[in-house]
């Protein structure tokens, strides 16, 4: 560590610690950093920012090449890899006596994906979830003064709507689903009871019941119009959600304030946002915890200040902090009361959403099998694969990425 | 070999040539051949993320990454997407650096160095820093290219977003970026041709056309065969243009073979996949190579 | 002067016309670099600045630690160039000027070996690079580009011209091999070595996919992956990354036109040089 050796020959007692922060969050959060070091006089922060398109790779060559940080923001869904490669410290001990940081505060999904095999290795710095997006003056037309509640009011609503708009002659696509996107037919999987993968996480159970209510229901959206089947109809998502011609869509939060900025000026006020429909009576339906957390390598050596960097912004009055400059949500209730959440009507959504979360499985491929999933979803949207061909080979898909899982497992190399 | 006759004189020096060399050899063998070596080993494991933790978990898997790269779609749109760069794009190089060339060397032209030097600046550039430039020359909304084309009545054109477009645009960039290069070799070919030729061709009263076809082209085969296949071997290692403008997309459409490598390897860390996909490359470059030299002792 | 022709006057339009697009991409990034912020991305696009200001280079040079970058980049391609130089004049004069056992076929192995694509090993070189313990570090940036085949055929094929003579009389005079290498050789390829040097310097300072991924630290960056890096968070800023790419592209190209003379001259006499060989080396095999 060249780096440190030089900064603490200038101040002889101060610990440097490095912290990675990807894409924005990188940038904007060394906004925060002179409130920390005045706070902790012996501790000094190099934020490093890693563009989102090369974090994976950066970070995993960091740590083939031993030079890891000391302090990095993880996305959600690959905290089981680096876990799986013992990259990351468990949290708890550092965490345990902290005024800051109570785990019981986070919202129980979130928290849930930090914790691998009972091991808390993450604190939620941000969540990120999906929500609907819809046009309240559409829906009106359409006589619905509610967002749907259920996969079967929404499919009524989207029959409606697709009617008036063809009495019209007008086009329309009530619910645009891109082909590109996995989250949505995976929070459907997810409402439909989940466990996408089986034994032991080792196979693909995309063609099991649960996956295939999801699939199916997905494929009547785009057979029946009701969603645009390729990207290439909808070129600017803010200009066709101001002139109608898409009604609703399933989004996260970065969005409120590009709805915000992006809309025509007449339809600025006509939007609004709800949690998503549920299979069944039990609403909100489930959706699913991304966002990212903050974790602590393994070769840090400095794993006490990097502990302190991580309790000062996980908390409650840093997460508020963060939350105005960047606008990603706190992930603890607790800060939800501020009025700068609390008064923001389209978050109120994304607040109930939170309490209906499902964690994904916890396995390093995930994010392979997922990448994988937007191909099926673009032959079921355009009608190429009926869903038993596109599930059936999406789980031997599945199951050949799964391949050294399951034989490590069966070797009983891993659990 | 006719040089042979020159090293009669010299005596047998054997040591001393050896140590001249053994830097070179050295370095070649330790970080070349070694690395080629492995990687052609790797290519038949499963060297993986979880081998990364734990090396004790590789597995030797014989041609199983080989089979599985044929069955991969998207190995199938960064191969046609790569043999549309080469096929395309790589003509396309030759003939502009061709064009400058003559032109550059005609008799008729003055301030030839300053020609010369402001063609070749673009291949001193690097990549990333003109792709900046270029991604703000493609943009759909308020980019010079588009801008220029609305004199003409040309309608706004997404060049990097449409999937029919972007790697046409990814071609011309890589075009600019290169074609002064091979444009320096060919007029060191064109100087080597002797002025002879065209004053009897002229004589004989040819046309530039005909003198063209009869004498310039010919005469320049070697030349062009060099670099067709330096121009080909680059260009089948598309990479950075990609990488920087469209990271591969709009829908896959300028996936290359190296970027699958890439994104295979560095990115999943599926080492043993990527070294197949990258051994699976070498064999087309070689195919395309020997095809070359096969068609160019037919033509002699 | 020679009287106007027509045909004079369309080869000069046609020359002029694709220098123009040629240089607009580069003219328009320097212009670019020089405007407020917001400028360039408005319609229609600006060829001159309204208003010159130099902040841009300012945020980068205090902010951005472009300085930082741009001595990275220098210890990297100066390292490469000189060392890489040093041991491919040795090699290529050994293969030109000396009769041993098996150069020939060694020789066209190392040919061949211009046929594969340096990503092949680039997974395993990065693999290895670690266990040396060079990942992130100056050395593990320098040594792939140690030793270049391309640079030793260049070499061979230009010192292949120099006559025996000159060696035997040294020889005569009882100088070593490395004084006959040293004050004969080195100075009679000077030519090709600047061109080599140039070619060099320029494939480093340039190369982007290595960089970013041996140097995992920022503070180690090259200008080019610095420059990648910031259009992932800066990609809004248009005139902060146009001053970025000139940065990067500026050295290089000054120091290509210092030395151009030399540089085409080697090319030009390396390459038509070389090319003679390449046609009979590929036919024998």
């Amino acid at each position: 560590m060249l780096f440190a050796s030089g900064c603490q020959s200038v101040r002889e007692q101060r610990t440097t610690i490095s912290f990675w922060g990807m894409g924005t969050e990188g940038e904007r959060v060394k906004v925060l950093i002179p409130e920390f070091e005045r706070t902790h006089p012996n501790i000094h922060v190099v934020v490093q920012q890693i563009p989102w398109t090369a974090a994976h790779e950066k970070l995993l060559t960091a740590y083939a090449g031993e030079s890891t940080p000391d302090v990095c923001q993880l996305g959600n869904t690959w905290l089981p890899e680096f876990t799986m490669l013992k990259a990351l410290e468990p949290l708890e001990p550092f965490l345990r006596q902290s005024s800051l940081v109570t785990l019981n505060d986070f919202f129980d999904g979130v928290l849930k994906t930090n914790i691998i095999d009972s091991t808390l290795y993450g604190i939620p710095w941000y969540v990120d979830t999906r929500v609907l997006f819809y046009r309240r003056d559409l829906l009106q037309a359409a006589g619905w003064s509610q967002p749907p509640k259920t996969w079967a009011e929404m499919m009524r609503l989207c029959a409606s709507m697709k009617e008036q708009a063809k009495a019209r002659g007008i086009k329309c696509y009530p619910l645009f689903l891109p082909t590109n996107e996995w989250v949505p037919a995976i929070a459907l999987g997810m409402q439909a009871g989940g466990e996408l993968l089986r034994q032991n996480k080792t196979l693909g159970n995309f063609s099991g019941p649960n996956f295939r209510k999801a699939f199916t229901l997905m494929a009547d959206i785009y057979r029946n119009d009701y969603s645009p089947s390729g990207m290439q109809l909808i070129i600017n998502l803010y200009n066709s959600f101001s002139d109608g011609l898409v009604a609703m869509y399933i989004t996260g939060p970065w969005n409120i304030g590009e709805f915000s900025q992006r809309i025509a000026p007449d339809v600025r006020d006509k939007w609004m946002t709800a949690p998503l429909p549920s299979m069944d009576s039990t609403w909100p339906g489930a959706s699913l915890p991304l966002g990212t957390s903050l974790v602590i390598f393994r070769q840090s050596r400095h794993k006490k200040e990097a502990a302190q960097l991580i309790e000062f912004l996980a908390s409650r009055e840093q997460s508020l902090a963060f939350y105005k400059i960047t606008g990603n949500l706190p992930p603890r209730k607790s800060a939800w009361t501020d009025t700068s959440l609390a008064n923001n009507r389209y978050i109120q959504a994304f607040y109930q959403q939170l309490q209906r979360l499902t964690p994904l499985p916890q396995v390093p491929e995930w994010e392979q099998i997922v990448i994988k999933l937007q191909l099926y979803v673009e032959h079921i949207a355009t009608n190429t694969m009926t869903v038993d061909e596109a599930l059936r080979r999406f789980d031997s898909d599945t199951d050949r990425m799964l391949e050294k899982r399951r034989w490590l497992v069966e070797t009983g190399k891993i659990r | 070999m006719s040089t042979e006759k020159s090293y009669r004189r010299i005596v047998d020096r054997t040591a001393a040539a050896w140590l001249f060399l053994s830097p070179s050899l050295a370095a070649i063998a330790v970080f070349f051949v070694v690395p080629v070596l492995s990687a052609l080993v790797m290519s038949f494991t499963d060297f993986d993320i979880y081998a990364l933790g734990d090396l004790s978990v590789v597995r030797f898997i014989g041609f199983e990454n080989y089979r599985r790269i044929f069955e991969l779609p998207i190995f199938w749109s960064a191969l046609r997407n790569t043999f549309y760069f080469v096929l395309v794009g790589g003509p396309l190089s030759v003939a502009v650096s061709l064009g400058t060339a003559l032109m550059v060397n005609a008799k008729l032209t003055r301030f030839k160095p300053l020609f010369r030097t402001i063609f070749f600046l673009p291949v001193v550039t690097s990549l990333v820093a003109v792709a900046v430039v270029w991604r703000y020359l493609y943009h759909p909304a308020h980019g010079i290219l588009n801008y220029l084309l609305s004199f003409a009545g040309i309608a706004p054109i997404d060049w990097l977003g449409n999937p029919a477009i972007a790697m046409p645009a990814i071609i011309v960039l890589a075009v600019w970026k290169g074609f002064g290069y091979n444009m320096l070799i060919f007029i060191a070919g064109l100087q080597n041709i002797p002025d002879e030729l065209y004053e009897a061709a002229h004589m004989d009263g040819a046309n530039a056309w005909r003198q063209f076809v009869d004498i310039t082209l010919p005469m320049l085969t070697p030349t062009s065969v060099f670099v067709v296949m330096i121009t080909i071997i680059g260009y089948f290692q598309l990479f950075a243009e990609p990488y920087v403008m469209t990271q591969g997309g709009p829908l896959n459409s300028t996936m290359s073979i190296v970027l699958l490598m890439y994104e295979q390897g560095f990115r999943w860390w599926n080492m043993g996949f990527a070294a197949a996909i990258a051994f699976v490359l070498f064999v087309v470059i070689l195919i395309f190579t020997l095809l070359q030299m096969a068609l160019q002792r037919r033509m002699q | 002067m020679k009287r106007l022709r027509p045909s004079s006057i369309l080869l000069h339009a046609g020359l002029i016309v694709v220098a123009l697009v040629t240089m607009t991409p580069v003219l328009w990034m320097l212009s670019a670099s020089f405007m407020a912020p917001g400028e360039a991305s408005s319609f229609p696009p600006p060829f001159i600045p309204g208003r010159f200001t130099l902040e841009h280079y300012r945020a980068l040079a205090d902010r951005l630690q472009m300085g930082r970058y741009f001595i990275n980049s220098m210890i990297v391609a100066g390292a490469v160039t000189i060392i890489s130089l040093f041991f491919n004049s040795m090699a290529g004069y050994a293969f030109a000027k000396f009769r041993f056992k098996g150069r020939d076929s060694m020789f066209r192995f190392l040919l061949s070996g211009m046929v594969v694509p340096a990503q092949v090993t680039m997974l395993p070189l990065f693999l290895l690079l670690k266990t040396f313990g060079f990942v992130n570090t100056y050395m593990g940036a320098i040594i792939p580009g140690l030793a270049s085949i391309f640079g030793i055929f260049l070499i061979r094929q230009f010192a292949g011209s120099i006559p025996d003579s000159f060696i035997e009389a040294a020889q005569i005079d009882g100088a070593s091999e490395f004084k006959i290498y040293r004050s004969i050789i080195l100075p009679l390829c000077r030519p090709i070595l600047y061109t080599l040097a140039l070619f060099t310097f320029m494939g480093t300072w340039n190369d982007f996919m290595w960089p970013l991924i041996i140097m995992t630290d920022d503070s180690r960056y090259t200008l080019p992956v610095a420059l990648a890096n910031l259009m992932g968070e800066h990609a809004l800023d248009l005139e902060l990354m146009m001053a970025g790419s000139v940065i990067t592209i500026l050295p290089v190209m000054i120091l290509f036109l210092v030395f151009q003379r030399h540089y085409v001259r080697g090319i030009m006499v390396g390459k038509s040089n070389a090319l003679s060989q390449v046609g009979p080396l590929c036919a024998d095999e």
